[in-house]
């Protein structure tokens, strides 16, 4: 990362800021009103649209080998993603994903 | 069961809100850590976490930032990350709208996915109790999670100036986004959204400041959107 401190710091208020506005929308300024089931629709499907499309081509493509595919890291992936759908559990997919990184590092050389 | 008072409710949301602290706290301390490596120092890591207060987004910047993306795109991929609180806004309104402002302001501040979840459930298994009990009830959720997602930040940012680079942690981002991912697959509708956004990403990579990254996520929603009205016309 090559930002100056000035731009983080302005990326974490303007962050901050607009993260509260959107917790804040209803509860304090639009209040109890109906909103089109479309839009809310829309809304449902943010986060799983939003994270999958940011991280596929950093798996795919890692910063770590610059840009070159790196099969123990598509490995580690797939058992990150694999224990997160089936036990729900985050910190338990963080823990095997990069237990599996290693491993396969380790194994493949 | 509905608390007597205001104190027995605090105590009842404290309760609940207990279990996640298994979850946040290695979070954070995850966060403290990827964020260091990322190259934040302690000011901007405790900064970001206690003033956004939202784990998935921070990531999400952090991932961003990695990238040397443009400000506002570092902003709009967060903020997009983000967009379900509003959902959590609107549907908590009905039980908190009625506090005064800077109740309010303190209620949008702690809304996050625990504190919601938990206080939902309980407000519409319990609709008659009185406002401020409900507020008693939600602070109490956020006591044992708001102070240990600041303090375990702090751990994972003094920790992460201690691990040397070669633990390929450059890759600890990816794997955090993966492990977060994975439990939201909850629905096919879920499922197909998730899978367009991978698809059109990789598809759009070639187009600069991350703009694939946008029109792949509106590609994904109306994805899920649509999936979801589908399954609900053809329900057996």
């Amino acid at each position: 990362m090559t930002q100056s401190s000035t731009t983080i710091w302005t990326i974490i208020i303007l962050l901050a800021i607009g993260t509260f506005l959107i917790r804040f929308s209803f509860l304090g300024l639009i209040g109890n009103r109906d909103l089109p089931g479309w839009f809310l629709r829309h809304l449902r499907y943010t986060p799983v649209a939003v994270m999958p499309g940011l991280i596929a081509p950093l798996v795919v493509w890692p910063a770590g080998t610059n840009g070159e595919t790196d099969p123990a890291r598509l490995i580690a992936a797939a058992v990150a993603l694999a224990i997160g759908i089936i036990t729900k559990n985050v910190v338990g997919a963080v823990i095997g994903g990069m237990a599996a990184l290693y491993g396969a590092q380790f194994l493949i050389g | 069961m509905s608390p007597s008072n205001p104190k027995a409710a605090y105590w009842q949301g404290f309760r609940a809100g207990s279990p996640f602290i298994l979850v946040v706290a290695p979070f954070a301390l995850l966060f403290g850590v990827v964020a260091t490596e990322a190259g934040l120092n302690i000011a901007e890591v405790m900064g970001m976490a206690i003033l956004v207060i939202a784990g998935a987004a921070q990531f999400a910047a952090l991932a961003q930032m990695g990238e040397n993306a443009p400000t506002y795109l570092v902003l709009a991929t967060a903020l997009a990350v983000n967009l379900r609180m509003a959902l959590y806004s609107a549907s908590i309104t009905p039980h908190m709208g009625g506090l005064s402002l800077p109740k309010r302001v303190l209620v949008a501040y702690l809304l996050v996915d625990q504190s919601y979840a938990v206080s939902v459930q309980k407000f519409e298994e319990t609709p008659k109790m009185p406002l401020n009990q409900k507020l008693a009830f939600y602070l109490g959720v956020m006591t044992p999670i708001a102070p240990l997602w600041y303090g375990f930040s702090l751990v994972g940012a003094l920790v992460g100036q201690a691990i040397p680079p070669e633990y390929a942690l450059d890759f600890a981002v990816p794997i955090t986004f993966l492990a977060i991912t994975g439990p939201m697959m909850r629905t096919p509708a879920h499922l197909a959204a998730a899978f367009v956004s991978v698809v059109a990403s990789l598809l759009l990579a070639f187009l600069p400041y991350n703009l694939w990254l946008l029109i792949a996520a509106a590609l994904a929603m109306m994805t899920g959107a649509q999936v979801e009205l589908f399954m609900e016309r053809h329900k057996p």
